[in-house]
């Protein structure tokens, strides 16, 4: 059973910094992990309450506000207008509606889960995490950084014009992903990042000039390791890898 | 009175339906009361330990706790959770609270108190000090290992079974005809093959969960979601040592069952609690407790050996089947008993068959019912040797069976010798190879974009209740205004039982369906009913509620007659009045009804009970077409094709939605739902998230129809339809892959890392050469 | 602390604790509809609308419905009834125990989407699992339901009287 002592719904980024820094705090996002297990928390902090759930858009980037559920980068235009439904395609297998209406962008990304579905996507693209203290740190940074208790405001996605596209493989149409794989191009810079191996996403470029989408994904699918979990072991997913990642460059390559 | 199919037969609602899909609160847990103690179980982290101490002061020191329990404060009697029949086969190897606590998740002590927070804490505050032993964790080496899971002086069995603690052994056995080693040996083509299926979770939406109180007489009243309400009330009296005179049990709505709930997991607790504290209590299990502690499937290995000649006629057929029951053994012995007697019978013509098997006790979760109740291990098993045998042969799998399948008037040698009084199987393979246009689609079609579409088929039989000791039960009351009164011993648990018995007491007695109200179960006034399982409730009870029905027809005439002042030979009954055959007179059943409240010696109330000799088998054959994506291996269900025998279906669309549902969780088990231990023990896939049982994107489309025989024994023609459906889709499938991919997989599930791994395999041995 | 929200359109003050989740917090309060099948948010059952967005309630705090209107299926009780009685006529409700929170994304559904094909039902109700159905049954009754209701707008009849015969 979860428990907590105190509810804050944090007024300002202040505020809910400094409540965060007790160890015994906790950011509540969706709430999907928060809750399991028996956690007994002292203080948590809403920042549904700070206007962070909208997706702002100009002319060269997108701002995703900690607070937007995923359904919202399901359903949002300009997003998958732009990176041509990455992110309804990256986000549409996880569990279901209820549930995407409910889990939000800054948890999935904050949690830096190896299942990530999210986190693999926006590695494919350029994108940057704004902490409240630590400011805008590239995406990939972030995901290596050790966990803190800074808070995570929103993400910025640049509108570069590359294009992307995603794949998973799901032992059922919406379980975690066995294999997630996400590639994007901007002329001959491919840019390809691979999730739940089941290590979190992490991200390689490369220079695509001469290659077949067969070589890149050969050559991409190597500069990961992988490992085993119940969903399948470590030399399916590189397999996995290799496969979905082509599929995806010759997805880009054609369109290109 | 001539009887009818009117109501029978035909579609109507489930007389509940409204109240359900309004949410109305009808379950366990909406009616427990308010002020009841929470009461939960510290559960073992060890596979196997003996407590060596265990203190509980500071536990109950925590504000709210009433009491806290152990092994110190049950009883010292052993008993059995099983709901079955007495005397039960299941060994008598529980108690409440045991100083040996035998997997990861047995009960180490109860907490109950006035708050859900205050059980967590105290639950973290008691200290058990363990002695772990070594554990058994493989079921392959544990039939005579120096470690035992029960040493105990007090283990008892109380059946022959073959049973034997000092071994390991919740039962053992061999059946058989002919000689098998014999015909094996003459056979042109042998299939040799092991199949493994995994204890699977029954994953009903309702955890288990019962409530207690007692009432002014001081008894102990048991909420309780349960199929076997009678067998509870026994179970009950057993582990607590108490009359069973002082325990009474109701069944109120059920949120699924599927056999969980045909074992006593969750009662015992607030029982014990309420019985020693007087205050009422309830336990609702969380999902984890379900998954981890309670009543799956039985894991099974099957060795299958197969012969047939170079035609394709199966001659021989030998099974071995070690079953794990985990540890205790909750339905260990009969389970194991239909992995051979509800596979080997579907064909016919084998001169020769021998089944022998162990059930071997190890330090994994106790297995218990599960929909299938080993046949679907051992369907998995023969259907895939057969089709097996079907590809060696170079020979169409339906063909083979269309050669070698029980027909209509066979006898069966190993389904107790018994003759198939009605048997439609051959109807069902030919409208099945129609509706999936088979001859056009077998073996595999090349989809042309490296994916492969193969078809694969299986047959099925099952049960209708258990021949010889399941008992059904039916009490009928006429009332004032002419209405019945129909009371049940058997549990509808969402699958509409509460309502199909009506149509059947509504075509008997002539009447709408309105006029019969229905009774769901409380032992203290419904008519003994052994309870809904083994696909009983519609032959067995159904045949209750007939003979019920008859009986009160004679005496709604015999009153009837009295009041017209004729003899019984001279008037008749049609359902709304009792007339004078020679049109002299009449009296409606609403003036009966009115009447006999009134200057009456004669009850118009009837309980018949019911059972049979023989258990007919329904029949049904399905098909699977599956799609493997070659390079990944991964496959998706394209299409399902089940045609079933279950005889007269009472109402078509609940029989319908039997067969999607149980479908669907073989389509789980065949496919998705895999279940895996940590060298310690401790279950893998221990919640919704972890084990994944198919949403409504994993099962592609279903095609349900019906070849219906006439069952002469059973109510209106009717069988069973609520486990024979559960079987097909695990070999059926298997095979369709092994058809698309050149793979047959014989360990459950069927998942893409296995195909791919199958066609490395396979293209590695192709490479060699 | 307190917490004041509309729950099924009756403003209501409620005590609860920090921690409490939203769907113990509406079964206090009598919505004994809401029911919870698994703590790890895969089920469904516990599906109610916060501010008319479907959403798992055993995964939301109470303390976040302050100042917000709840839905449980009491609050829509004749739409409950009128698709119900769809998915009855399919003998599609079985056990009953997933329906609540089924109906609650079904009528969301129908809310959220504009003549939705089959694949595009099967994916806005894949978080809501069944265990008795295998789904078919449901789906019938969805496309019965909707297509009823297309033909009773056409006709001008409405569709609350829709629900009479599927």
């Amino acid at each position: 059973m979860f428990t907590a002592k105190e509810y804050v719904r944090a007024e300002s980024l202040e505020q809910a910094w400094s409540l965060n820094q007790k160890k015994s705090s906790a950011v509540v996002g969706g709430m999907m992990w928060l809750k399991m297990g028996d956690g007994r928390k002292g203080t948590i902090i809403d920042l549904s309450g700070l206007g962070l759930d909208t997706v702002q858009e100009d002319d060269r980037e997108f701002s995703i506000g900690a607070m937007c559920t995923l359904r919202q980068l399901e359903t949002h235009q300009g997003l998958n207008l732009a990176f041509d439904g990455v992110f309804r395609e990256c986000v549409r297998h996880i569990v279901g509606v209820q549930f995407r209406n409910g889990a939000t962008v800054g948890g999935s990304v904050f949690g830096r889960y190896g299942f990530s579905d999210v986190l693999t996507c926006l590695m494919a693209l350029e994108t940057e995490v704004e902490l409240y203290r630590g400011g805008r740190v590239p995406l990939e940074k972030f995901a290596a950084m050790p966990y803190d208790r800074d808070i995570l405001v929103r993400l910025w996605v640049k509108k570069d014009g590359r294009r992307a596209a995603y794949g998973s493989q799901r032992n059922t149409a919406t379980d975690f992903p066995v294999i997630a794989c996400a590639v994007s191009r901007l002329g001959d810079e491919w840019k390809v990042a691979v999730g739940a191996r089941p290590k979190r996403a992490e991200s390689i470029l490369l220079d695509g000039r001469g290659k077949t989408a067969g070589q890149l994904a050969e050559e991409a699918a190597k500069a990961f390791s992988y490992g085993s979990n119940l969903r399948a072991g470590a030399a399916y997913r590189a397999h996995l890898a290799q496969v979905y990642i082509r599929r995806l460059a010759e997805k880009l390559g054609e369109e290109s | 009175m001539e009887r009818k199919a009117k109501i029978v037969g035909s579609p109507v609602m489930k007389k509940d339906a409204m109240a359900l899909v309004t949410g109305k609160p009808v379950y366990t847990d909406d009616l427990a009361p308010r002020d009841c103690l929470v009461v939960k179980v510290l559960r073992s982290p060890h596979a196997h330990a003996l407590i060596e101490e265990i203190d509980t002061e500071r536990a109950k020191a925590v504000p709210g706790i009433v009491t806290v329990l152990t092994w110190k404060d049950v009883p010292g009697k052993r008993f059995t959770m099983a709901g079955q029949t007495y005397p039960e086969p299941s060994p008598y190897d529980r108690l409440i609270l045991d100083r040996r606590v035998r997997f990861v998740g047995d009960a180490a002590a109860i907490v109950a108190g006035e708050t859900e927070d205050a059980v967590d804490r105290a639950l973290k505050l008691i200290r058990v000090k363990y002695q772990v032993l070594d554990a058994v964790l493989d079921f392959r080496t544990a039939k005579d290992n120096p470690i035992l899971v029960h040493p105990e002086e007090s283990w008892r069995s109380l059946c022959p079974v073959g049973a034997d603690n000092r071994r390991n052994l919740c039962a053992s056995g061999e059946d058989g005809e002919g000689d098998v080693e014999e015909v094996l040996s003459r056979c042109e083509y042998v299939v040799d093959e092991t199949y493994h299926t995994k204890a699977n979770q029954q994953a009903m939406m309702e955890t288990f969960r019962a409530f207690a109180a007692l009432d002014p007489y001081g008894r102990l009243v048991v909420t309780a979601s349960t199929q076997v309400p009678f067998h509870v009330r026994r179970i009950l009296a057993n582990a607590l040592d108490i009359p069973k005179s002082k325990v009474r049990v109701i069944k109120p709505r059920i949120g699924g069952g599927f056999g969980a709930k045909q074992t006593v997991v969750a009662e015992v607790y607030p029982a014990i609690v309420t019985w020693l504290t007087g205050r009422p209590s309830k336990i609702v299990y969380s999902r984890y407790e379900s998954q981890i502690a309670s009543s799956p499937r039985h894991e099974m290995e099957v060795h299958v050996r197969l012969g047939a000649d170079q035609e394709g006629n199966i001659r021989a057929i030998d099974l071995y089947t070690l079953s794990n029951t985990g540890a205790y053994g909750e339905h260990g012995p009969t389970t194991v008993g239909l992995s051979g007697h509800k596979s080997i019978p579907l064909y016919g013509k084998a001169e020769a068959f021998r089944f022998r098997y162990d059930v071997v006790y190890t330090n994994r979760m106790s297995a218990g019912a599960y929909r299938g109740y080993g046949a679907t291990q051992g369907l998995f098993a023969v259907e895939s040797a057969v089709n097996e045998l079907a590809d060696r042969l170079g020979m169409d799998p339906v063909l083979l069976r269309e050669k070698n399948m029980v027909r209509e008037g066979d006898r069966m040698p190993a389904y107790y010798g018994e003759t198939a009084g009605s048997c439609a199987l051959d109807r069902c393979m030919a409208r099945a190879k129609e509706l999936m246009d088979w001859e056009h689609k077998f073996p595999s079609r090349d989809m042309g974009n490296g994916k492969v579409r193969g078809v694969g088929v299986a047959m099925s039989m099952q049960g209708s209740a258990i021949a010889g000791v399941d008992v059904g039960s039916a009490t009928i009351k006429l009332n004032d205004d002419g209405f019945y009164s129909l009371m049940l011993g058997a549990a509808d648990m969402g699958t509409g039982c509460d309502t199909t018995m009506s149509q059947i007491a509504a075509d008997c007695l002539c009447c709408d369906l309105d006029s019969i109200i229905v009774h769901g179960v409380d032992t203290d006034v419904s008519p003994y009913d052994s309870g809904s399982y083994a696909s009983s409730t519609a032959y067995l009870t159904g045949g209750a509620v007939v003979k019920a029905c008859d009986s009160m027809i004679r005496r709604i005439l015999e009153k009837g007659a009295e009041y017209l002042g004729r003899e019984m030979d001279q008037v008749d009954f049609d359902g709304k009045r009792v007339f004078c055959l020679d049109g002299s007179g009449e009296i409606s059943l609403k003036d009966i009804g009115n009447r006999v409240m009134s200057g009456n010696g004669f009850a118009l109330e009837v309980t018949e009970s019911n059972t049979q000799p023989t258990s007919p088998p329904p029949f049904m054959v399905g098909m699977a077409e599956v799609e493997v994506d070659r390079e990944t291996g991964e496959a998706k269900l394209i299409d399902y094709v089940a045609v079933v025998d279950c005889g007269t279906p009472i109402n078509p669309n609940l029989t319908r939605i039997q067969t999607e549902g149980g479908l669907v969780q073989g389509i789980g088990m065949a496919m998705y739902e895999d279940i895996t231990y940590s060298p310690k023990g401790q279950m893998y896939e221990n919640s919704l998230m972890q084990y994944k049982i198919p949403t409504r994107q994993d099962v592609g489309r279903l095609r349900v129809e019906f070849e219906s025989s006439y069952e002469q024994t059973g109510p209106f023609g009717a069988k069973s339809i609520g486990e024979v459906v559960i079987n097909t889709p695990a070999p059926a499938i298997a095979s369709a892959v092994a058809h698309a991919a050149g793979v047959q997989i014989r360990e459950l599930p069927v998942t893409a890392e296995k195909i791919y791994d199958g066609i490395c395999r396979q293209s590695h041995l192709e490479t060699c050469r | 602390m307190e917490i004041n929200l509309t729950l099924n359109g009756r403003k209501i003050c409620g005590e609860i604790e920090a921690g409490t989740l939203l769907l113990d917090f509406v079964r206090s309060q009598g919505c004994y509809s809401v029911k919870r099948g698994c703590e790890t948010s895969n089920c469904g059952l516990c599906t109610v609308w916060l501010d008319g967005t479907p959403v798992l309630s055993c995964s939301v705090l109470a303390a976040r419905a302050d100042g917000r209107e709840v839905t449980t299926l009491e609050g829509v009780e004749k739409e409950a009834e009128a698709f119900g009685r769809f998915l009855a006529q399919e003998g599609a409700e079985q056990c009953g125990f997933c329906s609540p929170g089924f109906i609650m994304n079904v009528l969301a559904m129908e809310r959220e989407l504009e003549n939705p094909g089959e694949e595009e039902i099967l994916e806005y109700l894949s978080g809501n699992l069944c265990r008795c159905t295998g789904y078919a049954g449901q789906l019938r009754a969805i496309v019965k339901y909707l297509n009823r209701k297309k033909e009773g707008e056409v006709q001008g009849r409405g569709g609350e009287e829709s629900g009479a015969k599927g």
